[in-house]
């Protein structure tokens, strides 16, 4: 979606203002709330996708004003409640009791085998590579053209990267497809490519010449353009390997 | 003000912020419930406050300066490389490292959210999640990387990565000059946070 999530380019912000030593989690709450999200994992949609989509559909007004914990809160609960596991009423009847007795403490509940193990169920983490049986369409050193696709669903496909002139810098094989696998439509895993594309190919004459960006593209956010470069990028021989593997499934 | 603090009912207490109030209450619920777990809860926080940091990804840094072997792996397959030394886990499962050089600096960001390589960085600070910072890195990386103290000459190639996918990177900082001699423990010592996000470079001990 053209959502205002999407803020590659946008104009008006000032300077970035880092924090020298600071906290990991600024108020408890926060820390409440990542680690709420992570132990259920479970109960809320567990693909990143489709949580990144309920973020980008917060109200503009009400994503540019919150914090990105406050955003990650309104996902829990909106993620909680889509998935009928709380409802709208219980929650604020239990935040009715609590403004009544702040200083309640919430009730424990303890599963110690899980809380011993944390270290190792951290450590697996939830991998999108797939092996598809399509060939890749490009290879390191193609042109290519981004497409001007303007979906109202999930998309990974910024604004300021479309329709734009860009060259394979990277293959990495076949990924979950992020625009489909939001909306519950499947993981439809499409190769997936880091493509360069030159600062005055997005801003025009006045950018350096120096300067590129480069970002990781699905296969269907990319048509081709033209011919192949004559001066090839680096080719991965690691990447290169993959490819072929990936042709020879069953 | 520590967590544990605020949950035992501090002699001062503050009243509850919407968020605080709402975060509680979810909580409560799912308590209630018997969908979470506290201690699950707990040590997840604990481990992100703790045990998962720059720190992993200086170690790995290091081992790469005085590894060639090693770095050669590094950039070819960095998941697979980072694990060598036990560090893996949730937005890690596709990691990328890129070089910086004397001629190319790289620099990393996620327009869209805050993808960011947790297993040797932590959670990202508030910095990189911000709206200056992702609306502004794309499109004038020079100017953005002096608001950190980063000049940098006019020759230099600069590449922005913006983290689309599930592949977070990580950037592997110039070796500075002036470390001769140092253990890899005193290299990583040295690696800031900053540096393996491109916006800063690692200073040698004379600075």
């Amino acid at each position: 979606m053209n959502g205002i999530h999407d803020m590659g380019d946008m104009d008006g912000f000032g300077p970035v203002q880092p924090e020298t030593n600071e906290f990991v989690f600024h108020e408890p709450w926060e820390a409440r709330v990542f680690g709420m999200s992570m132990a259920s994992a479970g109960l809320a949609p567990a693909p990143i996708d489709a949580p990144r989509h309920l973020i980008e559909r917060l109200d503009p007004a009400v994503y540019l004003a919150s914090s990105y914990y406050e955003r990650w809160l309104a996902w829990l609960e909106k993620a909680l409640v889509a998935g009928g596991v709380l409802s709208r009423e219980q929650i604020e009847a239990k935040i009715k009791d609590i403004s009544a007795n702040p200083d309640l403490l919430i009730p424990r509940r303890e599963d110690p085998a899980t809380a011993e193990n944390i270290g190792a169920l951290i450590r697996r983490g939830n991998p999108v590579t797939r092996t598809i049986r399509t060939k890749p369409r490009f290879a390191v050193g193609d042109r290519v053209m981004t497409r001007n696709l303007n979906p109202r669903g999930h998309t990974r496909l910024p604004r300021y990267s479309r329709g734009k002139h860009g060259v394979i810098a990277a293959y990495h094989g076949a990924h979950v497809f992020p625009d489909t696998n939001a909306h519950g439509l499947g993981e439809n895993p499409q190769h997936l490519y880091t493509v360069r594309i030159s600062a005055r190919e997005l801003w025009g004459d006045t950018a350096e010449a120096n300067e590129c960006i480069l970002i990781d593209l699905w296969e269907s956010y990319l048509a081709s353009d033209g011919s192949k470069s004559k001066t090839s990028v680096t080719r991965s021989p690691a990447n290169a390997k993959r490819a072929t593997s990936k042709t020879s499934s069953p | 003000m520590s967590e544990q603090d605020f949950e035992k009912g501090h002699h001062h207490p503050r009243p509850l912020s919407p968020s605080a109030l709402r975060a509680k209450s979810i909580e409560a619920l799912l308590v209630e419930k018997g969908l979470l777990a506290s201690d699950v809860s707990d040590r997840i926080v604990e481990t992100y406050e703790k045990d998962v940091g720059p720190l992993n990804g200086a170690k790995v840094v290091a081992r790469a300066w005085c590894d060639p072997v090693y770095k050669r792996r590094l950039l070819q397959n960095g998941t697979a490389a980072i694990a060598e030394l036990g560090f893996g886990g949730p937005q890690g499962e596709h990691m990328q490292v890129v070089e910086n050089t004397p001629r190319v600096h790289n620099v990393v960001c996620c327009t869209l959210c805050s993808c960011y390589p947790w297993p040797v960085l932590g959670l990202p600070p508030v910095w990189y999640k911000s709206f200056e910072y992702r609306a502004r890195i794309v499109r004038a990386p020079r100017v953005v990387l002096r608001e950190f103290g980063l000049d940098l000459p006019p020759n230099v190639e600069l590449k922005v990565w913006d983290s689309s996918s599930e592949m977070p990177y990580l950037v592997l900082p110039e070796h500075p000059a002036g470390t001769e001699g140092m253990s890899e423990a005193e290299l990583a010592a040295l690696v800031t946070r900053d540096s393996m996000i491109g916006a800063a470079k690692v200073r040698g001990p004379k600075g």
